[in-house]
């Protein structure tokens, strides 16, 4: 009985294997959408577990100079005579380019346990290897592959160390850097009882741990931001996947009744729909897996690649295969397929023996479904609100984004059928009336379809909105900053006053500058010392200023800071700002500083001088006419010996920087685009689904003396319509999306807020690709509806379905 | 994970310990000198360091009495260890590896502290002239004025996580040296080391503990030895202990346990103006009595001594059984107080027992 109850089943997708394939393809691009940003994310993760684990120095304090200099070796030993227990940290850069690592030697004598690597610590490796004569680098595998540099020690692969870097023994990198005095010190957090703690002494600056910030909180907003990409393109792949069931449920209808009547037990045919249904979520489980991988593959160099450039995080760029990922994303192939079908199985439980096939029925809401969705919409629309205006994280702002999308789908059929009921007061000709009374009657059959659409059009206006409006000011913005045709670096003071000297023959202007770390409003800052000119004066950025501003600045009596600091700590123009014991000067301007994710302040250069005498003037901005900037560099180079990549001209820093973001917006419109392609398929099985019932509607039209063409042409319009009045939808959804990434997400996330712009060009083009994504999908149906057999239709009226 | 699991790796020595003799000090020599027999040393400079020898310490143990009547014991000590024989001139060179330990027992604490540093930063180091050994802010610093030697007059200075102490030692007696002038066989194939002792230190000083600070005096006893094998590969641990007796003599006695031969004894009897005779294998027997549960191992705490020639025959009791000593290498050392034919009061090491 079983067997044949089974064949019988399954013999409905042998004859309609258009069904079947998009029963499985639905369900498996939405599980890879999904498990395919699982997997980016979870390489991610992994990849800062592995630099926090293997280095602990995000967690450790340390001691650095005041100067930025590698520190005396005497002032280490001082330290550590006096009883402190600190350790020597020499670091440096090897290589260049794509093959440059960095080597970070360590003292295993006096490290703190955070900071040794588990090798060490589980004593694979001993001091005697490490501090052989020749010295011992440890290294990922990744990075012993993209190392070319000559006459290095001998490497050992270790798993566990992050990528880009090499640890060794202080004394091998000592000698492969060139360098003996140790470039920071470590601070252990016990020190020994009844010293005078160790913040006290003034011989080293002291930097607290979070300093060194944890990097896996600054790429939480990056992460977030894929995973809502994931979850919505898994959400619209499940709407494929309930529309097809719903269709296979009902022009199954009969064969369930023939199954039960001959005596097939309920259960029994409940538990082989079920079967069924896992069979197919395990293979298109399987494939979405495959799919997924594949996607992440793609993408994960380009995130790899934004993440070092935003946030110098260490990404791999190969993709690990992780069991783990791949189970789960099988789980929520196999809970997709069980939500999406939940409703159908039910309805077979229920259904009685002898029901005639209803299928309109299944296509209409009931009045009060209606009324709990309107209710659901309006209650998310509050709490988008209300999320807006009191939401203070990064979750609320991404909380408040899903509130307002949902909201607007669950909106859709409800404004859609109360348009369709308010033209249809308008409506003269009886074909329109009917036209509009029977789309209103189609509407919650399609408005899974048209919420899919709906969401993939908000999704790709507000994403779009953003980074259009990030590249317009981003591009400005550089162009005011960077006002200066060459920024030139020395490495010493001799090599500086080389470089001076000769710029100063050769340029229209020199303009020194120099930074130092400090702490402002309690937290790790930065202030800079500028020497004023006509290019900070015309050019600057400011969001705010008082006039004259710089030249307060310039003599000392004023102080400019950044939109981060100013936000922050919620200072405005003329408040006092403190920048040490005993210091503080009145704030005269507050300039936007994107991508930065600490505060920072500008002082006139003298007065930098006079307060941070230790620091040596290295850097200078060069003025000079525009295309002899390389030539100057150049010339620069060959008289002074300054390597030429210390010369750096300004387009370059602008092609640089905006070819990191570039690469971060690449991932969001690949993303984008694969989601509008999932929303046109749902469309589309959408319309397969409902053709089939639609006969029933259309035949009495057709017997009243329209012709299939003539209805085919009004299906065409009226799914073009109905794309319109998504996009309309979608427009003010997608802008007030693009407006929360802006203004809250991206503030909680960096602090700092881009001005939004629009650009109207943008959405015609979607509106463009909505009405041709709507077109596809229902040129087909259209077109076997303008040539159903005469006969067909006839046959409604006699027979029941 | 633990602390002493973690620190581990740092052996000095790569190869396992276990067939090398405790702590592998019965490693080959390979390159480093080896101490010759009929030694002759001349001070201050055999004060100081000997970096072609493998291995070297400056070891210092006190048996004090607190103002409030309570008995302490203080242990200081400093391990130089050489990973090669040649001594490269780089500044950060690994070759020369110190390593300090101090420990302060009580009747019911022990404290131990460890710390490691390069010889060649200057982070812990000797100097012979004046004399000075330190690491971080542990000093034994030479106080001797004129023509008196380096080490009779001491400061010594050691700091843990939760004690400290700051000592003033001088010194009422000779340099002793052990075996024949110096030179001590360790066991019967003939592995020796150079080793002399200032066993005649007074005490006075501070100690500074978690329930406040203790004024002490005693006496105290300094070791002082250097070789590059002292061990053979067999030889699994020892049991060494220092005596002051209330009579003015003094005795320093060792038992080096093997794993295939017989136990290895030596001993040197000091009489109250400094007078030594050294005593050979056999001379001298060490038998534990009982053991106690300390830190997870079997280790006997009350030992029989005896050393006929002596009419020695003494009951030894430690005053903490729990001194252990948590460190990279981990052993027993703690004061000990002697009943029998003689009184009085010591400190005993026992090593090797796992």
């Amino acid at each position: 009985m079983t067997s044949a109850a089974l064949s019988a089943l399954l013999g409905h997708w042998r004859k309609h294997p258009g069904q079947a394939l998009a029963l499985i393809l639905g369900l498996a691009m939405a599980t890879a959408l999904w498990s395919g940003v699982q997997a980016i994310n979870s390489e991610a993760r992994a990849s800062y577990d592995r630099a926090a684990n293997v280095m602990g120095q995000n967690q450790i304090a340390r001691l650095a100079s005041h100067d930025g200099q590698p520190i005396a070796l005497a002032d280490f030993v001082t330290l550590r005579r006096a009883g402190y227990l600190v350790s020597p940290v020499i670091e440096g850069r090897i290589g260049n380019g794509p093959s440059a690592f960095r080597v970070v030697g360590i003292d295993p004598l006096t490290a703190p346990l955070e900071a040794l690597p588990t090798p060490i610590t589980d004593g694979r490796i001993a001091f005697g290897d490490l501090a052989t004569s020749d010295g011992l680098l440890l290294m990922s595998p990744e990075t012993a592959t993209r190392v070319t540099t000559e006459g290095l020690p001998q490497i050992r692969e270790i798993d566990e160390i992050a990528n880009g870097i090499a640890i060794t023994d202080i004394a091998t990198a000592a000698e492969l850097l060139g360098q003996e005095n140790p470039s920071y010190l470590l601070v252990r957090s016990d020190q020994p009882q009844g010293l005078p703690p160790i913040t006290d002494q003034s011989l080293l600056r002291y930097l607290e741990p979070e300093l060194t910030s944890d990097i896996s909180r600054l790429t939480d907003s990056f992460h977030l931001n894929l995973t809502a990409f994931g979850l919505l393109a898994f959400v619209v792949g499940l709407f494929i996947v309930h529309a097809t069931i719903g269709l296979a449920f009902e022009q199954r209808r009969a064969t369930f009744r023939t199954l039960r009547a001959i005596g097939l037990p309920l259960n029994r045919l409940v538990a082989l729909l079920a079967g069924e249904m896992i069979l197919v979520a395990l293979l298109a489980g399987g494939m979405g897996i495959i799919i997924g991988y594949l996607i992440a593959a793609a993408l994960l160099p380009s995130v790899a690649g934004s993440l070092r450039g935003l946030y110098g995080a260490q990404v791999s760029g190969e993709l690990a295969f992780d069991p783990v990922w791949a189970l789960s994303a099988m789980a929520i192939a196999l809970l997709g397929a069980g939500f999406a079908s939940a409703q159908a199985l039910n309805r077979v439980r229920l259904m009685p023996i002898l029901a005639p096939a209803q299928p309109r029925a299944w296509a209409m809401a009931s009045a009060r479904a209606q009324t709990i969705q309107t209710g659901l919409a309006l209650v998310l629309f509050g709490l988008s609100a209300g999320l807006a205006i009191f939401g203070s994280s990064l979750i609320t702002g991404f909380a408040c984004l899903a509130a307002l999308l949902i909201g607007a789908a669950l909106a859709l059929p409800v404004v859609g059928g109360a348009v369709l009921s308010g033209l249809g007061h308008l409506a003269r000709s009886a074909m329109a009336q009917w036209a509009l009374a029977d789309t209103r009657q189609q509407l919650p059959g399609l408005s899974l379809a048209l919420m899919a659409l709906l969401l993939a059009l908000a999704a790709n206006i507000g994403v779009s909105t953003m980074v259009g409006s990030f590249r317009a000011t981003f591009t400005g913005w550089l162009d005011q900053r960077l006002a200066a045709e060459l920024y030139v670096n020395a490495r010493n003071e001799t090599e500086a006053a080389l470089v001076l000297g000769f710029l100063e023959d050769h340029a229209d202007a020199v303009l020194p500058y120099a930074s130092a770390d400090t702490r402002l409003g309690g937290l790790p800052a930065e202030i800079y010392g500028y020497s004023n000119n006509d290019i900070y004066r015309d050019n600057w950025p400011f969001l705010d200023a008082l006039p004259n501003a710089w030249e307060s600045v310039e003599s000392g009596e004023a102080v400019l800071i950044n939109e981060q600091l100013a936000r922050r700590q919620g200072f405005s123009l003329g408040d006092e700002l403190r920048l040490s014991a005993g210091w503080s000067l009145p704030i005269s301007g507050i300039y936007s500083d994107y991508g930065n994710p600490s505060g920072q302040a500008i002082i006139g250069l003298d007065s930098f001088k006079a307060r941070y005498p230790d620091v040596p003037i290295l850097r200078f901005a060069v003025r000079v006419e525009g295309d002899s900037a390389t030539a100057l560099a150049a010339a620069l180079s060959e008289a002074t010996g300054l390597p030429p990549e210390n010369a750096i001209n300004q387009v370059e820093v602008k092609q640089l920087s905006l070819r990191i973001f570039e690469q971060t917006f690449l991932v969001t419109g690949a993303l984008n685009v694969l989601t509008l392609g999932v929303a046109g398929f749902a469309m589309l099985t959408s319309m397969l689904t409902l053709t089939s019932m639609r006969l029933m509607q259309l035949a009495p039209v057709w017997a009243l003396g329209q012709t299939r063409a003539t209805l085919a042409w009004f299906e065409l319009a009226r799914i073009i319509g109905l794309a319109f009045f998504t996009f309309v939808l979608a427009l003010p959804t997608g802008l007030g999306l693009a407006w929360i990434l802006l203004s809250i997400v991206n503030v909680e996330a960096f602090g700092w807020k881009l001005p939004m712009l629009v650009f109207p060009m943008e959405w015609l083009r979607l509106l463009g690709l909505a009405v041709l994504a709507a077109l596809i999908s229902a040129a087909w149906p259209a077109l076997r509806l303008s040539r159903t057999p005469p006969n067909s239709l006839l046959k409604l009226f006699t027979n029941e379905r | 994970m633990n602390v002493k699991s973690a620190l581990t790796f740092l052996m000095m020595f790569a190869a396992p310990a276990w067939s090398q003799g405790f702590a592998g000090l019965g490693e080959d020599a390979e390159g480093f000198a080896i101490p010759q027999p009929e030694p002759s040393f001349s001070f201050p400079q055999d004060h100081g360091a000997h970096p072609d020898y493998r291995i070297e310490w400056w070891y210092l143990t006190a048996n004090l009495t607190g103002d409030d009547g309570a008995e302490y014991g203080v242990q200081w000590t400093l391990f130089r260890s050489a990973l090669r024989p040649d001594t490269a001139p780089a500044v950060w060179d690994g070759a020369q590896i110190f390593m300090g330990h101090a420990g302060l027992t009580t009747a019911d604490t022990h404290f131990s502290a460890e710390r490691f540093g390069r010889g060649s930063t200057g982070q812990a180091g000797v100097s012979a002239q004046p004399f000075a050994a330190w690491i971080d802010d542990w000093q034994m610093t030479s106080t001797a004025t004129g023509a008196q030697d380096a080490l009779s007059a001491l400061d010594l200075r050691a700091r843990g996580d939760a004690f400290s102490y700051d000592l003033a030692l001088s010194a009422t007696g000779p340099l002793v040296f052990h075996g024949q002038a110096g030179y001590s066989v360790k066991s019967a194939d003939g592995q020796a080391s150079y080793y002399y002792s200032q066993p005649f230190y007074e005490v006075e000083g501070v100690l500074s503990l978690p329930q406040g600070g203790v004024s002490v005096s005693g006496s105290a006893w300094l070791d002082r030895e250097w070789s590059s094998q002292p061990l053979s590969p067999d030889q699994t641990g020892w049991d060494w202990v220092s005596l002051q007796f209330d009579s003015g003599d003094r005795l320093m006695g060792f038992a080096l346990r093997s794993e295939t031969g017989p136990v290895f004894t030596s001993a040197t009897w000091i009489d109250p103006e400094g007078i030594s005779t050294s005593y050979p294998d056999g001379a001298l027997t060490l038998s534990p009595l009982e053991t106690s549960q300390v830190a997870g191992r079997e280790v006997p705490t009350r030992w029989r001594i005896e050393l006929p020639a002596r009419g020695l025959i003494i009951e030894t009791t430690a005053l903490n059984p729990n001194s252990w000593m948590e460190t990279s290498f981990e052993y027993w050392e703690g004061p000990i107080r002697a009943t029998g034919s003689h009184t009085g009061r010591g400190y005993l090491e026992m090593t090797g027992y796992d």
